[in-house]
């Protein structure tokens, strides 16, 4: 198929369809970086215009990255479900973007077509899509977990509490997590980032959050953000492990730097299904999703990771969904795109960063996936608290599954800002939002009644903790 | 125009109201961690005063990521380290601009910050002789020139002198300076200068509570455009409130002194006083 589009006698050509996907891409500093963006703003329309015209089926046919060589193009072409294509199969990518702006795109056909759609047909189509659109589809697909939460329902919103310490501090640790359990954070998981990676500080910090989560019998999950190896280690030491986390990315290649591959990922996940630790959730389903997926734009590009056939530079939004059907094949019950959190030459400022969060939340729904995100930035992007207000307003409309809770917005371990406690409240308030129900129940019961009665207990329980008395 | 909350009997809310999270509780999470926690609150986002703490933060760190080098009056610190080479008669900084030039492209040009312009590969040339250094010692502003203003003289002060006092005698060749500069920068300055290692003095990325941390990275035999952040070894949080001069100079020292006896950097060496701060290993479940 030739891919190109003529506007007024000037013929636009693109070589192939990877350079015709980068081409339409609304401009981000990653594309420029790979020299794979639009060479002006008529060439990326003249893109669109074409890519508009690629019937879906192509994705099937004219492999952006190889079977051969990447295990993840074989796991999305193996794992295709042509029964679940079939009611638009005959679409092109602009008319499949009519049909989900239409009323006859419910959220059940929704749901059901999302088996049959490979990444690249959700990213291209994303590609021809603005802010909006992005919202107005993604609000109408919910995505629904249980471990001992049931995260996603509608008119939810859930948060992960990431009471991170520069030294893996248990004290430090137990004062941002009370801190956040006060101010009802925490109902999606509760998760650190730790300094150190290895097996005997993960399996520490663990049974702390355990002895947290069972003392005050609060229904959430925990998890610790280190290598996959690393908690698999920590399981083999004993270590009480709900969720199991790893970073993914959208390439064979990419994911080999970090360290991962799919047999690994089953590996993990079967060692923790074995510890069978999720609860029966309110709707008396026993909860059996535990993986929990970070992943980000940019991060295929920045491990220089980010080639398709022939050589093709693929962009970088098309390789992050490319990375949600790595996270798909294990039934997550967390994915989160961690979106500003990679730096400027990727996605320069706010705008680029707030386009691309809606976009992979968008993405993410789309296929399947209980889609978060960490609405944040770092100190040398050309963004500000404004800009994090408008996206987690956005993300909120859009129907986002969960948001991250960091104290006062200011992660001081990874040295970023994330959205606060306080963020997670205003948005629950101003969308008229509920945490889980699970965590709901909890709030008005009488464990958080215990916790709070500790807290304002000079000498109690909490102190104890935070004299680390019941951690020496 | 005065603003009266329907709900408040004298027509003023105070932020402190908030008799759930007494002042006491915030004081004794506060001892525990340098995070923002136990917020004074407005409603439920939080009070004038802690989101002015927040911008005010926010706004050092953006200034300091956006501040240029001032070379001039560096160079003139540099010069009066001089004599601490052992040799009075020491070479002038090099100063050196890379390929990106200015901080817009900078930050979005990654490959551009590593590499030198075709000026500072000339000035280079002129000043390389038939020596071969053991030591090259570059200094760039990275991502905060702050940091390197405040802090890379004073840690060449702690250096310098015990190098020179290494046995054997260490060559260190004449510090450079870079403008607009990323680590591996350092690594075609030091091919260029025929040094065996080089030890990068860099502003690191500012946080929110750290707007002037100053980085250092070591690298054995650097090969412009081919050396991976594997093969080097990293010192972190170089500032008045992080990691001391005399500590971060005694580590460099001990980089320096390791990678030209085992002749490698990277993951391979190891940092002995890099051991995390220990944690009790039992956590027992009852009280």
């Amino acid at each position: 198929m030739d891919y190109g589009h003529t506007i007024r006698g000037v013929r636009h050509n693109f070589a192939n369809l990877g350079e015709l996907m980068a081409r339409a891409t609304p401009f981000r500093s990653g594309d420029a970086l790979a020299g794979v963006a639009a060479a002006s703003a008529e060439e990326r329309v003249a893109a669109q215009y074409a890519l508009a015209d690629v019937p879906l089926r192509q994705f099937l046919d004219d492999l952006l990255i190889p079977y051969e060589t990447d295990e993840v193009t074989r796991l999305i072409v193996d794992t295709h479900d042509a029964g679940a294509f079939a009611p638009i199969a005959s679409l092109t990518v602009g008319e499949f973007r009519d049909w989900l702006l239409s009323a006859d795109a419910t959220a059940d056909r929704l749901q059901g077509i999302a088996p049959g759609l490979m990444p690249e047909m959700v990213a291209a189509v994303s590609k021809l899509m603005r802010i909006q659109d992005l919202i107005q589809v993604a609000a109408r697909v919910r995505v629904i977990t249980r471990f001992r939460t049931t995260v996603g329902l509608p008119g939810r919103l859930s948060t992960r509490l990431q009471p991170n310490h520069p030294t893996d501090d248990a004290a430090g640790i137990a004062a941002s997590l009370l801190d956040g359990l006060l101010l009802e954070s925490g109902d999606a998981v509760i998760g650190i980032n730790p300094v150190s990676d290895n097996p005997a500080t993960v399996s520490r910090l663990l049974r702390l959050l355990e002895m947290v989560r069972e003392r005050y019998e609060i229904p959430t999950q925990s998890c610790m953000l280190a290598h996959i190896t690393t908690q698999i280690a920590a399981i083999e030491l004993g270590a009480p492990l709900d969720l199991l986390f790893q970073s993914i990315a959208g390439t064979e290649a990419a994911n080999t730097s970090f360290g991962v591959n799919l047999a690994l990922l089953k590996e993990g996940q079967d060692a923790a299904q074995a510890l069978d630790r999720g609860g029966i959730c309110a709707d008396g389903i026993r909860g059996r999703n535990l993986m929990y997926f970070e992943t980000g734009q940019g991060s295929a590009l920045s491990a220089n990771a980010h080639y398709g056939t022939n050589g093709t530079r693929i962009d970088q939004q098309t390789l992050e969904a490319r990375a949600y059907a790595v996270a798909r094949h294990f039934e997550p019950m967390l994915v989160n795109t961690v979106v500003g959190f990679i730096g400027p030459e990727y996605l320069f400022d706010g705008k680029q960063i707030t386009r691309a969060a809606l976009e992979d939340h968008f993405c993410g729904k789309l296929l399947g996936l209980p889609m978060g995100c960490d609405v944040c930035y770092t100190n040398h992007a050309e963004a500000d608290q404004d800009d994090m207000d408008a996206m987690l307003t956005l993300l909120g409309t859009a129907g986002v599954n969960y948001i991250m809770g960091v104290p006062g917005a200011d992660d001081i371990m990874l040295n970023y800002q994330s959205t606060s406690f306080h963020d997670a409240l205003y948005l629950r308030q101003l969308l008229k939002l509920r945490p889980a129900p699970e965590f709901e129940s909890w709030l008005s019961g009488e464990g958080f009644d215990r916790l709070r009665r500790d807290s304002d207990t000079a000498g109690g329980t909490l102190d104890a903790l935070l004299e680390r008395r019941l951690l020496a | 125009m005065t603003f009266t909350p329907a709900n408040s009997k004298d027509g003023i809310e105070k932020a402190d109201g908030d008799s759930e999270r007494p002042a006491q509780l915030s004081a004794r999470l506060r001892s525990r961690t340098p995070a923002r926690v136990g917020l004074r609150r407005a409603g439920v986002t939080i009070a004038t005063t802690e989101l002015l703490d927040f911008q005010l933060a926010h706004a050092q760190a953006r200034d300091a990521v956006h501040a240029s080098l001032h070379s001039a009056s560096l160079i003139a610190e540099l010069l009066q380290l001089g004599p601490m080479w052992g040799a009075p008669d020491a070479a002038a900084p090099i100063l050196l601009h890379s390929a990106a030039r200015d901080r817009r492209t900078y930050l979005e040009r990654p490959d551009l910050g590593r590499s030198l312009t075709d000026e500072s590969r000339q000035r280079l040339a002129q000043s390389r002789c038939d020596t071969r250094y053991d030591v090259a010692l570059v200094i760039a502003d990275g991502l905060s020139a702050l940091a390197v203003e405040r802090h890379a003289v004073a840690v060449l002060k702690q250096l310098l002198p015990a190098l020179t006092r290494l046995p054997g005698g260490i060559q260190v060749a004449p510090l450079c300076l870079v403008e607009q500069g990323r680590v591996a920068i350092g690594d075609e300055i030091a091919q260029k200068l025929n040094a065996s290692l080089v030890v990068v003095l860099i502003g690191e990325r500012p946080g929110l509570s750290s707007p002037d941390s100053l980085g250092a990275y070591i690298t054995w035999q650097p090969r412009a455009g081919q050396t991976t952040d594997a093969e080097r070894n990293c010192i972190s949080n170089i500032r008045l409130e992080g990691l001391s001069y005399e500590l971060a100079a005694a580590r460099l020292l001990f980089y320096i002194r390791e990678a030209t006896r085992r002749r490698l950097t990277g993951v391979a060496l190891k940092d002995p006083d890099s051991v995390q701060r220990s944690l009790p290993d039992e956590i027992p479940s009852g009280d």
